[in-house]
């Protein structure tokens, strides 16, 4: 790990043969492209730079790199130190279709080798893409084949190499980028047992942490019996439901697919109750509780309450201002939210003309 | 450590008041409606099944559903039937609407070679009748009483990026001979597959369509034949909202179904709200203010975030005795389903759904001008809404 300041930049490279979806990839997770939409990107020239700001403390420095062979080229010798220098991540993509395999780790290994000699801490993650071209059956064993296959080449990162099958096509691609999102954020750890503390207190059932603009999930609390949920892909799920969810208001409203964010959505049946709300300027949080109105309105009103920490923790590599600080202010939050929970029965007597209404 | 949380019993005694209200509205809850248990999701799988059982009723409907002027059995159910060319996209048509099949895997589906019958029980039941396209049902061979008794509505699907002249011709044919033995069935023509169209090119085919066909009527002396024309596709929305339409026409409680909307829609400042029966997503009502296909997307599309939701958290939960749970909070939530998205531009507008029964939900687009705080309100006269539904569609109530 790096030192405090550092931790804010993460240089994280994309890379891959050409044509093997690297762009694709990153249109539809971090530019809220929908999967038929990426049909009209053009090749990657050179080296396509962008910034996204994610969870407030983190920058991702994200280099999509043109995969053609001239290019790589350039990059293994006059740019060499400037494309494989002070790296955090590499994401090598794979095109499962690729009529040249052997090739392609050719190339990939001459990138490793760049890599262990200018940044040896960097973590490499594969991607096995464009899975939804094989057929069902035949995908976790290709998968697991080239995998080994891959890991062989994979010189001193073969025991840290990690390895997902994805597609766009489906949840997949949104699992992968979970894990390696979750590599890059630096206090995980201080989120996660804040967020336990969190479904204590309120007795959710469930609670997952989501990055607003890319609805990629940062981390989740599982509690009790919900481990036994049958839908072990439900966080990417979730991920998948709200982004086309999110294009849905877009393309209706017609404001971009940016800020089409909603407040908070809530859904209550007999079975569970579950909603998404807003936490911190960077992260939605989703919340499934039991079926109680109780509950439900306690949860609301307790993480409106812990945003102030969770926002704390957001900007976590600054100075801090001082923990009590913090705690003054959640506690006086607290005493206006207890004042505000009397409110809610009003608003009847508004005198409206509900009677007549039976037809 | 020092929490700054509330527990929840804490808060209980703030809004005591909620709850009390709660019963009011709704003393027989839980005892004549169905038992939530996700239903929306449990629906799905009931759908996939070709030819499900008809669930059993002790009540007799008290209704015809459906216009079935020439019903002879009286049985209730309407027909749709799907006509027109081969290759024309009507069995595309009825797997995507009622199978619910991914459009592009329709590429793979084979040539209908015999009447495909397939019920459907939904809010109404009905059938649809998938003919195959190289039949001619006229010829003295086919008993034509049998398959045009009960009829609710003939749609004929016209291949628009194909040569449609011949289709035409078929679709007249078919037409004056109706007019002449069952003058009462609804033809509904789809002109399909314009998605393939660029914008000046598809309303000149429709217009010319339109008018070839009501050239040919009008020449027969059948001005006000019941024919009506949609522009529809797989790909999108469009489908879906022309099948809704036809639907409509066979529901002879629309004109109560609309004026209640319309009231409801008043008095809680509702922009838009549709009825949606979930599982076809085919609405059979809406309020009379114009309509347009981006507020029904965006109400299917909201469907589809609340029936997957509620499959992932719906799941069957081991009986939670040992669990730590507090032994007060015995409360089982809403029976029905419901469901609440505020956005955070544009002020106040948001969308509102809410289970009215085991087939049908309520959609409701807010404008900018309600406040979410009338919520109480609206859950009040949509429970309203409910009842009065159930007094309206028998079937509702089931």
């Amino acid at each position: 790990m790096n030192t405090g300041k550092r931790q804010k930049q993460r240089k994280v490279l994309l890379m891959g043969k050409s044509g093997a979806g690297k762009s694709s990839m990153r249109s539809i997770v971090f530019s809220n492209y929908v999967a038929k939409d990426v049909r009209r990107l053009g090749a990657t020239i050179d080296v396509e730079h962008s910034n996204i700001k994610f969870m407030g403390n983190l920058m991702l420095n994200l280099w999509d790199c043109g995969g053609q062979d001239g290019f790589v080229e350039n990059y293994l010798t006059h740019q060499r130190n400037h494309v494989f220098g002070s790296v955090a991540v590499l994401i090598f993509v794979f095109d499962i279709e690729s009529r040249e395999f052997q090739a392609d780790v050719v190339s990939y290994s001459n990138i490793i080798r760049a890599l262990e000699e200018c940044s040896s801490g960097a973590k490499v993650f594969c991607l096995i893409h464009k899975m939804d071209l094989v057929q069902a059956r035949l995908r976790a064993q290709l998968f697991e084949e080239r995998a080994d296959y891959i890991r062989a080449a994979s010189e001193g990162f073969k025991e840290t190499v990690d390895f997902f099958p994805t597609s766009i096509w489906d949840q997949s691609l949104y699992k992968a980028w979970t894990q390696i999102i979750y590599f890059l954020i630096p206090n995980a750890a201080t989120i996660e047992s804040l967020l336990q503390q969190l479904a204590e207190v309120i007795d959710a059932r469930e609670l997952i942490l989501y990055e607003r603009t890319t609805c990629l999930m940062v981390t989740h609390v599982t509690r009790g019996t919900e481990a036994q949920n049958p839908f072990t892909d439900r966080f990417e799920r979730i991920s998948s439901i709200l982004k086309t969810h999110k294009q849905s208001m877009a393309k209706h409203t017609g404001i971009p697919a940016g800020s089409a964010n909603f407040a908070e959505m809530q859904i209550k049946t007999g079975r569970f109750m579950f909603f998404i709300t807003r936490l911190t300027e960077n992260t939605n949080l989703a919340a499934s509780i039991p079926p109680s109105e109780q509950v439900f309105n306690a949860a609301r009103v307790n993480i409106l309450l812990a945003r102030p920490r969770f926002a704390e923790l957001d900007i976590a590599s600054r100075p801090r201002p001082g923990i009590q600080q913090a705690f003054a202010h959640s506690a006086s939050a607290e005493s206006d939210a207890v004042a505000g929970g009397g409110r809610g029965g009003e608003g009847e007597g508004d005198g409206w003309a509900v009677e007549g209404f039976v037809a | 450590m020092d929490s700054p949380y509330l527990h929840s019993p804490a808060l209980s005694q703030h809004s005591p008041s909620d709850y009390d209200r709660e019963q009011d509205e709704d003393p027989q809850a839980g005892s004549s409606r169905l038992k939530p248990a996700a239903q929306l999701t449990l629906m799905r799988y009931l759908q996939d099944l070709p030819d499900a059982d008809i669930p059993p009723s002790p009540v007799p409907p008290r209704f015809h559903t459906g216009r079935l002027p020439n019903s002879k059995a009286g049985d209730g159910k309407p027909r749709l039937l799907l006509m027109g060319q081969r290759r024309s996209g009507k069995s595309s048509i009825s797997s995507v609407v009622f199978h619910k099949l991914p459009p592009s895997e329709t590429l793979y589906l084979e040539t209908t070679t015999r009447i495909k019958k397939e019920s459907m029980h939904s809010f109404m039941d009905f059938q649809v009748w998938d003919f195959p396209g190289h039949l001619d049902y006229f010829d003295p061979a086919f008993d034509v009483d049998n398959i045009f008794d009960e009829i609710g509505a003939l749609i004929w699907v016209i291949d628009a990026q194909d040569e449609y002249l011949d289709a035409i011709m078929r679709l007249n044919t078919t037409i004056l001979n109706l007019q002449h033995s069952y003058p009462n069935i609804n033809v509904e023509v789809f002109v399909h597959k314009v998605d393939g169209l660029s914008e000046d090119y598809k309303s000149d085919t429709f217009r010319d369509i339109i008018q070839r066909v009501q050239d040919e009527l009008s020449d027969h002396g059948y001005e006000n034949a019941p024919v009506s024309f949609y522009q529809t596709s797989i790909y999108d929305h469009s489908i879906f909202e022309a099948f809704s339409k036809v639907i409509q026409k066979l529901i002879p409680q629309l004109p109560t179904l609309e004026a209640l909307l319309n009231s409801l829609c008043s008095n809680c400042h509702i922009e838009k709200a549709y009825l949606f029966d979930v599982l076809s997503k085919i609405y059979i009502a809406t309020d009379t203010s114009p309509t347009d296909i981006g507020s029904y997307e965006i109400c299917s599309d909201y469907i589809d975030v609340v029936v997957d939701v509620s499959e992932i958290y719906g799941w069957d939960r081991p009986s939670e005795n040992g669990h730590k749970e507090n032994p007060e909070i015995d409360e089982t939530g809403n029976n029905d389903a419901e469901s609440l998205i505020t956005m955070e531009r544009k002020g106040n507008n948001y969308l509102y759904l809410r289970e009215i029964n085991k087939y049908l939900a309520l959609i409701c687009l807010m404008g900018d001008d309600s406040p979410a705080e009338k919520k109480a309100l609206i859950d009040y006269n949509v429970g309203v809404f409910q009842q009065a539904l159930g007094q309206v569609f028998p079937r509702a109530e089931r």
